[in-house]
């Protein structure tokens, strides 16, 4: 199991310089630099350069990025908030983000997994076909669709929940905004659960635990579903890092003051440190779920770490 | 008439009634006319028709077909396992078992699925499935699969399952144990799989115990291996087998009684023995031609001629008479019923009706049997089954054994007298 | 016989597989045997003692390790010009285990059939196309009008003819049977091996019947090679390993089959074989000769104790 790991956070690490690279090389090769401001003259612009280390030889400015981008300094912002570093924008916004999308997920993936067990289950009923609607639904309804109708009947109408994102209730003014996240969540992953779980229930093994007596409970929850599981998290990871950054929509609709609308803002003014920045945390982000999702495998099928040749055999 | 058969019926026939002297024979289980079928999209298939059964404490019943004739479905239904789409249109599964220190009979098809779970699956009846390699939950280990009977029914405590799952891994032929029960199914082969599967089924010391091919998928070698162990087994423990295979040569190394079925029918049984040295179907007789034969010098395989039947359809007759070379006009218009040939040996064929052409099975495999009959020692021929050979004078053609069913109608009669199709009279 | 030039040349096949750095599977470790034309030669084994891999590695479906396979008097095993390679996905053709899982569910029995003549453009026009197949499917029993169906609509043993109909109307010298009748029931599987020995006399097409089933194979075959581990321990004419078996492996084969004999069988205890524990290795043996065209693997002294 160990070298199972070490050789995941090696390929991890490796991806992460990767793409620092390549976000590094964006920066160089793109027009322009940031200081053209035509009133500047050449020798102020020199004393500029220096400055901020841009006359240095295109390795060293690398491993200067890196150094940088790996202790969290991402530079100023530009054009959203003036010389602000892009650190302090940060702080404040991530830890909303990362709440909203961890409560969609959290919530998504319990109700998502439920859905499809029954609909397993219960196959060919008309519990599969209710979850085999809501599952079309949430996959093919935009989350912003699912938004409105929420915001119009239970924000206006009703007025159950408030229409806004609120800082003060934080939790009761995420209600909307993570439920209308978390359909596609939902859909997905009941989707693919009903699918594995037919697959498990259908298998040679169950029948086995059926004729040794095991009540439906135990033959679901302990034998059925840790086999089912291992696709499901798969499917699982991309959507954790996409609820986890922010549905750009979602934040801008609640008016979420998360890192999503952050993205949207600095893409529409230009803002290229933040884009850069928030495109190094996703992918920090993403890297590291898929690294927590192949330790998963790890523990959950016992296939993968102790693969023929290993000792044991 | 050749001299070899006169010897063997002179043989059998002055030891004629030693078979009768059988032990006390208890009745474990019996299912009595039951009928399954299962509905697929083309239809309803009537997979079950009609079939009874018996087995006795401390015997082995081998069940034999090949696939399509209904073995499996039927320990499903003993089970309470089968599929979704099956249903059980008629009949009864009557199982005599301890209870409360009590003995009583009860009939599983009457069972809820929780009762049978409770009670009866994997702590009185257990099972060993076909393949190994699918059998086992990938993500349990050995050890954790082999207690959780143990636990489940009895409340063992986790460490005195310990032990004894480390016994049966020891009972069930595997070496170093201890290290075992901490490995996962994919670190063992094949055969070692398979005895993790009977240590499984042995975990709750049930009075029954069904191996549905469990030797299909393994190598002859391994094969031979485990049906040892299963013997060994039944005899340490007393326990009773439900053995289902399509290999003949295995019915004959493990089973005491024997029942052949046929499209969702017994259409023979009795000790082994009889099945093989006397069988009376003209089915078994094509079952028994068709393995192939270590011994012969012949060139060409005996086959049964067609296909199984498509059990979408009603079956008008007896199910096997498209096949069955020996047939008449009445195995085309009414099934036959179950003949008695001696307490323990019946089949269901036209042939054994008192008003049928005397028709002895084909030479080769009567010269198989001689020749098998010749290479045992006198003790073991003399337990060979009595021949109820037709070649016999007229009193003993009068001892031919009367038909269950006398009440043919007048077309009947005259269909079992034409014998117009096919029907070879030796 | 040994006046004949052989049909296939197998010489010290090995085929070894690389899982990890540490662990290298040797499949097939050294095979060497002939096959004469028109003849059926049985390749008898259990899991795990290469006989599909030979099978494949002969028909390069895997690139030998080592060794050389010779087909018609072309080296088949070693780089295939254009023409060697023509020569060889006709001539030779396989017939595969598993007959519900090698025909394509979407195509029609017609295509399965001519998919070979297609390939290789070995017709005119449609209609002698159509009569090709018409031909074989009466050659192995089947109808004209089963042409025009699918897959699902047939039983194993009438896939399983498909199957070898799809073989055969390429009109090979050998054909290689990988296990072509273990997965049907026994009833079917001789009515497999009556039509394959049918079709052997009309067409004297030369088989590889490659089988764990010694009984069975005892039926269609001419010779016979026994193979554990990726070795040929025993080889021989039917009779000569039928009636005297040497080497204690193929010994344990044959007693470990069932007989339907229930007095005799319930006797009967399987003779043990453990290669590991029988002081045996397959390295230091050479081919011995016993006699006629039997050989055995083994060591002189090995040979003696066997012979006593």
């Amino acid at each position: 199991m160990k070298k199972y790991i070490i050789k995941r956070i090696i390929i991890s690490v490796i991806t992460l310089v990767v793409i620092l690279l390549v976000l590094f090389l964006m920066l160089e090769l793109m027009p322009g630099s940031p200081f053209n401001d035509e009133k500047l003259n050449e020798a102020q612009k020199a004393v500029i350069r220096a400055k901020y280390g841009l006359d240095k030889p295109i390795f060293v400015r690398f491993l200067n990025y890196i150094k940088a981008m790996l202790s969290g300094d991402f530079g100023v912002s530009y054009t959203i908030s003036k010389n602000t570093p892009i650190t302090t924008l940060l702080q404040s916004r991530l830890p909303i983000s990362l709440r909203i999308g961890g409560q969609a997920i959290l919530i998504g993936t319990m109700i998502g997994l439920t859905l499809g067990i029954i609909a397993a289950i219960k196959h060919n009923t008309i519990y599969d076909t209710i979850t085999t609607v809501i599952s079309v639904l949430g996959v093919s309804l935009p989350s912003y669709v699912f938004a409105m109708t929420l915001i119009y009947s239970m924000g206006f109408k009703l007025k159950w929940f408030p229409l806004l994102y609120q800082m003060d209730a934080p939790i009761y003014s995420s209600v909307l905004p993570t439920v209308s996240l978390c359909m596609f969540t939902v859909a997905t992953v009941a989707r693919f659960t009903r699918t594995e779980m037919l697959e498990v229930l259908g298998s040679d093994y169950m029948l086995l635990a059926e004729s040794k007596g095991i009540n439906s409970f135990h033959l679901i929850f302990k034998h059925a579903l840790r086999n089912a599981l291992i696709p499901i998290i798969t499917v699982l990871a991309p959507l954790v890092v996409g609820l986890m950054t922010g549905s750009l929509v979602i934040e801008k609709l609640f008016s979420i003051p998360g890192i999503g609308s952050l993205l949207v803002s600095a893409i529409q003014s230009n803002d290229y440190n933040v884009v850069v920045a928030l495109t190094f945390i996703y992918s920090l982000m993403y890297i590291g779920i898929m690294l927590v999702v192949d330790i998963l495998y790890g523990v959950i099928d016992p296939r993968i770490r102790l693969a023929k040749g290993d000792k044991n055999e | 008439m050749n001299y070899e058969r006169i010897i063997h019926i002179i043989f059998c026939a002055a030891i004629g009634s030693r078979m009768e002297l059988q032990m006390e024979r208890k009745q474990i289980l019996s299912i009595n006319d039951l009928s399954i079928s299962f509905q697929t999209s083309a239809g309803v298939v009537n997979v079950i028709r009609g079939m009874n059964l018996s087995l006795y404490k401390g015997e082995t019943l081998a069940i034999v077909g090949e696939s399509g004739s209904g073995k499996s479905v039927t320990v499903k239904a003993i089970m309470g396992i089968l599929s979704n789409n099956g249903k059980i249109n008629n009949g009864s599964i009557h199982f005599t078992y301890q209870k409360d220190g009590k003995e009583t009979q009860q009939d599983l098809l009457k069972f809820t699925k929780t009762v049978m779970r409770r009670q009866i699956n994997g702590k009185r009846i257990a099972m060993v499935f076909q393949d190994p390699m699918t059998s086992l939950n990938p993500t349990m280990t050995i050890g954790a699969q082999i207690m959780e009977g143990m636990i489940y029914h009895y409340k063992t405590p986790k460490r005195e399952a310990f032990q004894k799952a480390i016994k049966l891994l020891e009972l069930v032929g595997i070496t170093d144990p201890e290290k075992r029960m901490k490995n996962y199914p994919h670190q063992l082969s094949g055969g070692m799989r398979q005895r993790v599967v009977i240590a499984i089924a042995l975990s709750c010391d049930p009075e029954l115990l069904i191996c549905d091919e469990p030797t299909t998928a393994l190598d002859v070698t391994i094969q031979a291996k485990i049906l040892e162990l299963i013997k060994d087994i039944q005899k340490k423990t007393g326990i009773s087998v439900i053995y289902i295979t399509h290999d003949l040569g295995v019915v004959a190394k493990v089973a005491d009684y024997v029942a052949v079925m046929y499209a969702g029918k017994v259409v023979e049984k009795g000790t082994t023995n009889e099945i093989f040295y006397e069988p009376r179907h003209p089915y078994t007789w094509g079952l028994l031609s068709a393995m192939p034969d270590l011994n012969s010098t012949d060139d060409k395989l005996y086959t049964i001629p067609g296909s199984p039947p498509n059990l979408l359809h009603q079956v008008e007759g007896d199910s096997f008479a498209p096949r069955n070379i020996y047939a008449m006009n009445i195995d085309l218009r009414k099934e036959p019923p179950m003949f008695k040939i001696t307490d323990t040996h019946y089949a269901a064929t036209w042939l054994l009706h008192e008003k049928a052409p005397k028709i002895d099975m084909p030479l080769e495999l009567r010269n198989r049997i001689n020749m098998m009959y010749k290479e045992l020692s006198e003790g073991d021929q003399e337990t060979m089954p009595p021949a109820l050979n037709k070649e016999l004078s007229e009193g003993d053609q009068e001892a031919m054994p009367p038909a269950l069913n006398k009440e043919l109608s007048e077309g009947d009669q005259e269909a079992l007298a034409s014998n117009k199709i096919g029907g070879i009279i030796v | 016989m040994s006046e004949r030039k052989p049909l296939l040349k197998v010489n010290d096949l090995k085929q070894h597989f690389r899982i990890n750095r540490r662990f290298t599977v040797k499949a097939v470790d050294g095979v060497t045997f002939d096959i004469y034309p028109g003849e059926t030669y049985g390749l008898v084994g259990e899991s795990g003692s290469g006989k599909s891999t030979i099978g494949r590695s002969i028909i390069r479906l895997y690139e030998p390790t080592a060794g050389e396979v010779i087909f018609n008097g072309v080296n088949i095993s070693g780089r295939l010009s254009s023409k060697d390679t023509q020569h060889l996905r006709t001539r030779m053709q396989m017939i595969f285990q598993d007959p519900m899982a090698c025909l394509n569910p979407r195509k029609k029995v017609i295509d399965i059939i001519a998919q070979g003549l297609d390939i290789h453009h070995l017709y005119k026009s449609k209609e002698e196309r159509k009569d090709k197949v018409f031909q074989i499917l009466d050659m192995v029993g089947l109808s004209n009008e089963h042409a025009d169906r699918y897959p699902h609509q047939f039983s194993g043993g009438q896939r399983q003819r498909i199957g070898i109909a799809r073989a055969l109307i390429m009109n090979p010298d050998l054909i290689i049977a990988d296990e072509a009748i273990s997965a049907l029931d026994v009833s079917i599987q001789a009515q497999v091996v009556n039509l394959m020995k049918d079709i052997q006399k009309k067409t004297n097409t030369a088989y590889l019947f490659i089988a764990h089933d010694l009984s069975m194979v005892k039926y269609i075959s001419d010779r016979i090679g026994v193979l554990h581990l990726g070795h040929l321990v025993e080889t021989g004419t039917k009779e000569e390993i039928f009636s005297n078996p040497i080497h204690p492996y193929t010994k344990s084969l044959l007693s470990a089959i069932p007989q339907p004999d229930p007095i005799a069988e319930k006797k009967r205890i399987a003779m043990n074989y453990d290669y590991a524990t029988s002081g045996i290795d397959y390295h230091k043996g050479t081919n011995q000769h016993v006699s006629g065209q039997h050989y055995v693997l083994a060591t002189k002294e090995e040979l003696e104790k066997w012979t006593k």
